[in-house]
């Protein structure tokens, strides 16, 4: 992956919702070699077939430094920048708000 | 059968000068293939073991006169160079996708078998004069020989120009998925189908929700069970036949459609046939008045196989229970009906 190595959530509390869905919409437009927004589709659109949607998890896991188990692979989760923004901050309890098992689980 | 542990051999690679022809090619000599050597080719080739060559000297030259002689055609892959053989033979077994402990080197050079054996010591290693012997050789003789391992060359020199195309067309994956025209089959298993069918269940690892083998006679006793419905996927595109690529082994209760084995072959992972085939599947769960259910065990491989279950709307149903029990995925009921949309187009064969 070219997008560094380094997780950057371990300061995941300080990590601004802004900047992980740049370093997400960064890895989907690299790995898709498209252009994509913080709210496209990337599934609806076709862009996903079983080897990409693993890279995708396996990214998710190591660059925001977090475990998804069998439970979080819910599609409503990972089908667009954005949401998997708000799935990155719950996991890495930085949305406070709804922040229920801080750590791993 | 082959000794126990030690797997057959699926590729076997060979060297050009003095162990495939009687000397050495250069330009303006011309020598011919031992006359064994055709027969060896065929006989291997019809088991579904594969064909490729790793020698010295000019690319160029070699191929033309492997194609002089009616040759090229068996072969799969080639790397004609300088460099150490163990690299070439490192880099075969990559692009055929296959572990070295599967990969055989043939060579009348002592020196260049030592090099292999002593970088690759899982690559087994044979003088040129054991050449008209190897198909007698124990390592040789697959267990399962289908009329699909011995078009598995064509396969594999049909994807050749597959990868090509994909490196043409620059890296836009939707635009090239659409431009193969791809079209996947479902239909019930039949008897010609068994032992492709029985063989995917043992050689397929990554696409694989619980890693249960069946022989053909259980897959047969299941394909006539009224209980149960044992369904192939087929995959064509533009270019040829993928084969058979995809296998369910469904189980039906009153409520249920219990998948307890779902797997697709690693070379279509990235065809986007998968979800499809799932989608399928719960449709015909569903038209039956059933719940499309899905048992699934880890592996350390098969991970994929669950990210494409759980993005197929298969949720858990319980908790993760403990002494090898499978875990239980069922589709919700108020999960929509999914669309078989997709990269391919589905062609339903019933029973």
């Amino acid at each position: 992956m070219s997008h560094g190595s380094e997780p950057i959530a371990d300061a995941a509390p300080g990590a601004g919702a802004e900047q992980i869905t740049e370093e997400i919409t960064g890895f989907l437009t690299d790995a898709l070699r498209r252009p994509i927004g913080p709210d496209d589709d990337y599934f609806e659109l076709g862009l996903v077939d079983s080897l990409f949607a693993l890279e995708l998890v396996t990214y998710v896991e190591q660059r925001f430094a977090l475990t998804v188990e069998v439970e979080d692979l819910d599609l409503d989760s990972f089908r667009t920048a954005h949401r998997l923004t708000e799935f990155v901050r719950r996991k890495t309890g930085a949305d406070a708000g709804r922040r229920t098992h801080v750590g791993d689980h | 059968m082959a000794a126990e542990g030690v797997p057959t051999v699926k590729c076997l690679v060979w060297d050009l000068d003095d162990t495939v022809w009687d000397g050495v090619v250069l330009e303006g000599d011309e020598p011919v293939p031992f006359p064994h050597v055709p027969g060896v080719l065929r006989a291997l080739d019809e088991r579904g073991i594969l064909h490729a060559v790793v020698s010295r000297g000019d690319h160029d030259v070699a191929t033309a006169h492997l194609e002089a002689h009616g040759l090229e055609e068996w072969f799969c892959a080639a790397r004609i160079g300088w460099g150490a053989k163990s690299a070439a033979l490192s880099r075969i077994a990559d692009a055929l996708n296959i572990g070295l402990d599967t990969v055989a080197f043939i060579d009348n050079d002592p020196a260049e078998r030592a090099e292999v054996a002593a970088a690759l010591p899982l690559v087994r290693c044979y003088p040129a004069e054991a050449a008209a012997d190897l198909p007698e050789r124990p390592e040789f003789r697959p267990a399962h020989v289908t009329a699909e391992a011995a078009g598995r060359r064509q396969l594999y020199r049909t994807e050749w120009r597959r990868r090509r195309a994909e490196e043409e067309s620059g890296g836009d994956r939707r635009a090239f998925l659409a431009s193969l025209d791809l079209v996947m089959e479902v239909a019930p298993a039949t008897e010609a189908d068994l032992a492709r069918a029985s063989e995917l269940t043992v050689r397929t690892h990554q696409l694989n929700s619980t890693g249960l083998t069946y022989d053909e006679d259980e897959l047969r006793k299941l394909a006539a069970s009224p209980d149960h419905q044992v369904r192939l996927a087929r995959l064509t595109d533009r270019f040829g036949d993928y084969g058979i690529i995809g296998l369910s082994v469904t189980e039906l209760t009153p409520d249920d459609a219990v998948l307890r084995l779902l797997l697709m072959s690693c070379r279509v992972a990235s065809r986007g046939v998968g979800g499809l085939l799932l989608a399928h599947l719960v449709r015909e769960a569903r038209s039956g008045g059933r719940r499309a259910v899905a048992h699934f065990l880890p592996t350390s491989v098969n991970r994929t196989m669950l990210v494409t279950l759980r993005f197929a709307g298969f949720t858990p149903v319980d908790e993760p229970s403990a002494g090898g029990a499978p875990l239980v995925l069922a589709v919700p009921d108020d999960h929509p009906l999914p669309e078989l949309a997709g990269p391919a187009r589905l062609l339903i064969r019933d029973a």
